[in-house]
C-alpha cells in the first residue's frame, strides 16, 4: 500500500474529531489515564524506584496470576454470575502440580496439561447446578471454594509447604525469554525484547491501517487522519517504552508472555467472534438470547470452563513464582480478581465489561500495591486505600454511564 | 372548565443526537380527557416524562404551570405531591408482591416501625372499589391478567389525591373488553373531577373518549383539536400525524399463490412444567407457503404459549403431539433448532425477551444470525453496519445512529428493531406475536406492506393479534383460540368480528 494510495483514500474519508471520540469513550479511557497518573505519582514519591526496570518487571510478574483470573472473572460477571472459588481452585491446582512432580515424579510437560484440564473439569462440575438448575452462582461457587480449600489442606497435610525443584516449572513465574545475541553498543540490553517491541509496533500500525482502509471503503466515519497518526504515535511510544524498560532488566518474562497470550485470545474472542457476542447477549438479556437461538446453558458452561482453565493457570503461575505450594496459596485471589474487573468497568447487572478494561483494572490495583510497598506504607493503610479506590472507580463508572 | 389546569410552554428537550421535544406547547383544561397522539418517536412519552419529573427541572428548557403556578420538579415524588400521577407505557408492578403491597409501595402505612397490614388491606379494598376491581387485595400480582394489572396500576395512582392522571398507551396490551372497562373508568374519574391525559395509537378509542386531541410530530406540536367537533375523524388525525393521507389501512395483496404445506401440527398438547396444568389442549393446524394465518383470541387463551411451544419450547413445557415442517417430523430441543429449520418468532414482549436493551441497534439486528456476517469465525463489523443501516431505512427506524442503545428508542421503534432482527434471519415461517402493538398508523401500514412482500416471496406468516380489525384485514385464514383450544377456523371471507368474539369466549 503506497502513500499516494493512502492520500487518495483519505481525501474520501468521512472523519470525526478528537472531542467527539473522547466524549463517546470517556469511561473507557478514564481508567487508562488514571493508571498513568498513578504510575507517574509513584515514580515521584519513590524517587524513580517505582519506574525502575526491575520494579516494572516485578510488577508485571506480580500482576500475572491476578490478571489471568481477572480475564475469566470479567466473563463470569458479564453473564451475571460470580465465582468465589477461583482462589482456592488456583491454590488446589498449584498443590496438585507440586505433588504430581515431586511425589509422583511426573514430568512437568505432562503435569501442566493435566492441571489445566483438571481446572476446567472442576469448574464445569461446579457450574452444573448453576447452568442446569439455576442455583445462584454465589452459593455454588462459595461451596466449591470451601471444598477446594479443604482439598488443598488435605494435600498439604503433614508436609505443609511442598518445595518444587523443577527448573522448567519454576521458570514460568521467575524466568525470562532467552536472548538471541548481545549488541555491545546497547550495553546489556535484552535484544530479543527490543525486537519483539519493534515487531509489535509495526504490526499494530499495519492492522490499524487495514481496519481504517476497510472503514473508508465502506464510507464509514473514521477519526481524522491527523488524529489517527497521533493515536499510532502514542501506541508506538507506549509499546516502545515498555520494551525499552524491560530490555534493561532481563527482558520479557514468561509470566508476561502468558498474560499477553491470554489477553490476546480472550480479547479476540469477546470482540470479534459470534461466541463473544453470545456471551454479551446472555449477560444483557438471557431470555432474549435464548429466543435468538443462543443456549444460555451452553454459554454458562463455556464461561465457567474458561474460568476453571484460567484458575488452574493462575495456580501454576503462583506456585511457580513461590517455587512451592503452600497451605495459604490462593487466599483472597478472588477478591483481587473481582476488584480488578470492577475497577476495569464491568457491571454487576451483566452484559457490560471488556477484557482490556479488566487488565487495566488489575494493573491499577497492583500498581497501588507495589507503589505503596515501595513507599513503606503500612499494610493497614494499603487495604483502606485499595478499598477506597475500588469504590471510587465504580462510582465514577456509574456516573459517566448515566450521563451517556 | 375555562382556565387550564396545566400549561406547558416552549418545552425543548434534547438527548445526545436527538431533539425529542422542540418548543412544544401543551395546554390542558380542567376536568377534560385530553389525548396525545403522534408517530413513534414523536415525543409523546418524553413530554409526559418532563411533566412528571422523570426528566427533572433543568434538564429541559421551557416552563410548566399547574393551576397557574410555575412548577419545578426534581423527581417523580415532587410531581406526585403536586397531584400528578403517571402510568407508564410499561407496567411497573412487582409480580411477587400482593396487590395491596404494590399499591402502597413506597408509602407504607405503619406505626413508625411495623407495617399495619390490616389497615393497608382495608384501604386497598376502598381504592380497588374505585377502579371497579372486585378482587382480594392479598392476591399476588403475578396471578393477575394484564387488564387487571393495569387497573391495579391505576389504583396505585389514585391512592393519593390526583389532579392529573397520565396514561401512556394503557390499552396497548389490553383486549377489547378490558380496554372498554378501562375507558369507562377514565370517564367515571372525569365525573369525579380528575383530569386525564391519555396517549394512544388506537385512534378509534381516542375519538370515542377524548374531549381534546393534541397531535405531536417530530417533537413539535402540530395542532390541538376539539375532538367533539364534526370535522374531526380518523383521517384528519392521521393526516396531522404522518403528514399525508392513508386511505386503506390494510394494503391489498393480489395473486399470491398458496404453495405447499410449511407447518403442520397434530394433536399438539403442552403442559406447564412441574405439576403440569394443561396449557394447549390438542391443536391441529396447518400453514402453507404464501399464507398469512391469523390467530385471534383473548389474552391468556394460550396464543403466545402456542408460538413458544412451536419455536423450540424455551419455557420447557412438557409437550405431546407432532410438529411437521414441510412434511418432516421435527423434534426441536431449543429455539436454536427452530431457527435452523427456518422459523422465526417476533415476541410480544420486546423489552422482556425480544431485545437486549443495553446493546445498540446494530447488535440487536444481527444477534440471531451472526453466522451470516462472520467470515471464518470472525465477525465482519463493517458488513454488520451495512446490514443494520439497510433495515433501519427499510423499516424506517427512527434513531440518530445505529450505534444508539435500543433502550433509548421509543417503544414503537424498538418494535421495529425486533422485527428487523428476525427479517435478517430470512425465515421460511415467521411467527409475529402482536406485531403492531404500540406502533403508529403510518408504521403499521409499512409493516403490513412488508408482510405482503414477504408472503409474495413465498414466506408463511402466523400473526397473533388482539386487534380484530387487523386480523380481519391481513389474514388469509383465521384460527380462533379459547382456553388452549381452537374453537374455530375459517377463511377470512367467512369471518366477522362478531363471529370471532363469539368463538373467543366459547369454552
Ligand atoms: N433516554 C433517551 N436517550 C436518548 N434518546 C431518547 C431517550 N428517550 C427518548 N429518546 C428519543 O426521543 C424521541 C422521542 O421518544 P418518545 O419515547 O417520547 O416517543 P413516543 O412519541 O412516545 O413514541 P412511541 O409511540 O413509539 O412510544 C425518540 O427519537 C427517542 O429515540
Ligand atoms: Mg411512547
Amino acid at each position: 500500500m503506497g502513500l499516494a494510495e493512502q492520500t487518495e483514500l483519505e481525501a474520501k474519508a468521512k472523519t470525526k474529531g478528537l472531542m467527539e471520540i473522547l466524549k463517546e469513550n470517556v469511561s473507557e479511557y478514564f481508567m487508562f489515564i488514571a493508571l498513568i497518573v498513578i504510575m507517574i505519582y509513584f515514580s515521584f514519591t519513590t524517587d524513580g524506584a517505582f519506574i525502575s526496570p526491575r520494579n516494572i518487571s516485578n510488577l508485571f510478574n506480580q500482576v500475572g496470576y491476578i490478571a489471568v483470573l481477572a480475564v475469566g472473572m470479567t466473563l463470569v460477571i458479564i453473564i451475571r454470575h460470580i465465582d468465589l472459588s477461583v482462589g482456592y481452585l488456583a491454590g488446589c491446582m498449584g498443590a496438585f502440580a507440586a505433588i504430581a512432580m515431586t511425589r509422583w515424579g511426573m514430568s512437568v510437560w505432562v503435569v501442566l496439561p493435566i492441571v489445566l484440564i483438571l481446572g476446567v473439569i472442576s469448574s464445569l462440575v461446579m457450574a452444573s447446578p448453576i447452568a442446569k438448575l439455576g442455583v445462584p452462582a454465589f452459593v455454588s461457587t462459595m461451596a466449591a471454594g470451601l471444598i477446594f480449600r479443604g482439598a488443598l489442606l488435605l494435600a498439604t497435610m503433614g508436609t505443609g509447604t511442598i518445595v518444587i525443584k523443577d527448573q522448567v516449572f519454576n521458570a514460568i513465574g521467575n524466568g525470562f525469554i532467552p536472548d538471541i545475541m548481545k549488541i555491545p553498543a546497547l550495553g546489556n540490553r535484552h535484544i530479543l525484547t527490543l525486537l519483539i517491541g519493534a515487531v509489535a509496533i509495526v504490526l499494530n500500525i499495519f492492522t490499524s491501517l487495514r481496519t481504517r482502509r476497510a472503514k473508508i471503503a465502506y464510507k464509514f466515519e473514521v477519526p481524522s487522519f491527523g488524529l489517527f497518526i497521533l493515536q499510532m504515535l502514542l501506541m508506538s511510544v507506549v509499546i516502545g517504552y515498555i520494551a525499552w524498560v524491560l530490555s534493561g532488566y532481563n527482558g520479557i518474562s514468561w509470566s508476561l508472555v502468558l498474560v499477553i497470550l491470554v489477553v490476546a485470545v480472550f480479547q479476540f474472542i469477546t470482540t470479534k467472534t459470534p461466541l463473544g457476542r453470545h456471551i454479551y447477549a446472555v449477560g444483557g438479556n438471557p431470555e432474549a438470547a435464548e429466543l435468538s437461538g443462543i443456549s444460555v446453558q451452553k454459554i454458562t458452561f463455556i464461561v465457567f470452563g474458561a474460568m476453571g482453565f484460567l484458575s488452574a493457570l493462575s495456580g501454576v503461575m503462583y506456585a511457580s513464582r513461590l517455587q512451592s505450594a503452600t497451605t495459604t496459596a490462593g487466599l483472597g485471589f478472588e477478591t483481587d480478581a473481582i476488584a480488578a474487573a470492577f475497577v476495569g468497568g464491568v457491571s454487576a447487572a451483566g452484559g457490560v465489561g471488556t477484557i482490556v478494561g479488566s487488565i487495566v483494572g488489575a494493573l491499577v490495583m497492583m500498581s497501588l500495591n507495589s507503589g505503596m510497598n515501595l513507599m513503606g506504607i503500612d499494610s493497614s493503610i494499603q487495604y483502606i486505600v485499595r478499598g477506597a479506590v475500588l469504590v471510587l472507580a465504580v462510582i465514577f463508572d456509574r456516573i459517566t454511564r448515566k450521563n451517556q | 372548565m375555562e382556565n387550564p389546569i396545566l400549561e406547558m410552554k416552549s418545552i425543548t428537550k434534547e438527548f445526545p443526537g436527538v431533539k425529542a421535544l422542540d418548543n412544544v406547547t401543551f395546554s390542558v383544561k380542567k376536568g377534560e380527557i385530553h389525548c396525545l397522539v403522534g408517530e413513534n418517536g414523536a415525543g409523546k412519552s418524553t413530554l409526559m416524562k418532563v411533566l412528571s419529573g422523570v426528566h427533572p427541572y433543568g434538564s429541559y428548557t421551557g416552563e410548566i404551570f399547574v393551576e397557574g403556578e410555575l412548577q419545578k420538579y426534581n423527581n417523580i415524588r415532587d410531581s406526585e405531591n403536586a397531584g400528578i400521577a403517571i402510568i407508564y407505557q410499561e407496567l411497573a408492578l412487582i409480580p411477587e408482591l400482593t396487590i395491596y403491597e404494590n399499591i402502597f409501595l413506597g408509602n407504607e402505612i405503619s406505626n413508625g416501625v411495623v407495617i399495619d397490614s390490616n389497615e393497608t388491606i382495608l384501604q386497598s379494598k376502598e381504592i380497588l372499589k374505585k377502579v371497579g376491581l372486585d378482587i382480594n387485595p392479598e392476591t399476588k400480582i403475578k396471578t393477575l391478567g394484564v387488564g387487571q394489572q393495569q387497573l391495579v396500576e391505576i389504583a396505585k395512582a389514585l391512592k393519593k389525591e390526583v389532579k392529573i392522571l397520565i396514561l401512556d398507551e394503557p390499552t396497548a396490551a389490553l383486549n377489547e373488553n378490558d380496554s372498554e372497562n378501562l375507558l369507562e373508568l377514565i370517564k367515571e374519574l372525569k365525573q369525579q373531577g380528575v383530569t386525564s391525559i391519555l396517549i394512544s395509537h388506537k385512534l378509534k378509542e381516542v375519538l370515542a373518549i377524548a374531549d381534546t386531541v393534541t397531535v405531536l410530530r417530530d417533537g413539535k406540536t402540530v395542532t390541538t383539536l376539539d375532538a367533539k367537533a364534526d370535522l374531526v375523524n380518523e383521517n384528519v388525525l392521521i393526516k396531522n400525524m404522518v403528514g399525508r393521507e392513508i386511505d386503506n389501512i390494510y394494503p391489498e395483496r393480489h395473486g399470491i399463490e398458496i404453495g405447499e404445506e410449511v407447518l403442520h401440527l397434530e394433536n399438539w398438547r403442552a403442559f406447564a412444567p412441574g405439576l403440569g396444568r394443561e396449557i394447549l389442549k390438542g391443536l391441529d393446524m396447518s400453514i402453507h407457503e404464501g399464507e398469512i394465518v391469523g390467530i385471534a383470541g383473548l389474552m391468556g387463551s394460550g396464543r403466545t404459549e402456542l408460538a413458544k411451544s412451536i419455536f423450540g419450547n424455551p419455557d420447557h413445557y412438557r409437550i405431546e403431539g407432532d410438529v411437521y415442517i414441510r412434511g418432516v417430523k421435527q423434534n426441536f430441543k431449543n429455539p436454536h433448532d427452530a431457527i435452523k429449520a427456518q422459523l422465526a418468532y417476533v415476541t410480544e414482549d420486546r423489552k422482556g425477551n425480544g431485545l437486549v436493551l443495553i446493546q445498540d441497534v446494530k447488535r440487536n439486528i444481527s444477534l440471531a444470525n451472526l453466522k451470516e456476517i462472520a467470515k471464518s469465525g470472525v465477525i465482519d463489523e463493517n458488513e454488520e453496519i451495512v446490514i443494520a443501516n439497510r433495515y433501519r431505512s427499510d423499516l424506517n427506524i427512527k434513531t440518530p445512529t445505529i450505534e444508539q442503545k435500543v433502550r433509548n428508542l421509543s417503544g414503537g421503534n424498538q418494535q421495529k428493531v425486533s422485527l428487523g432482527k428476525w427479517l435478517f434471519v430470512n425465515p421460511g415461517l415467521l411467527i409475529l406475536d402482536e406485531p403492531t402493538r404500540g406502533i403508529d398508523v403510518g408504521a403499521k401500514y409499512e409493516i403490513y406492506q412488508i408482510m405482503n412482500e414477504l408472503v409474495a416471496k413465498g414466506m408463511s406468516i402466523i400473526m397473533i393479534s388482539s386487534e380484530l380489525p387487523e386480523v380481519l384485514g391481513m389474514s388469509d385464514r383465521i384460527y380462533v383460540m379459547s382456553a388452549g383450544k381452537f374453537t374455530g377456523e375459517m377463511p377470512v371471507e367467512e369471518a366477522s368480528q362478531e363471529k370471532i368474539m363469539e368463538l373467543a369466549v366459547d369454552y
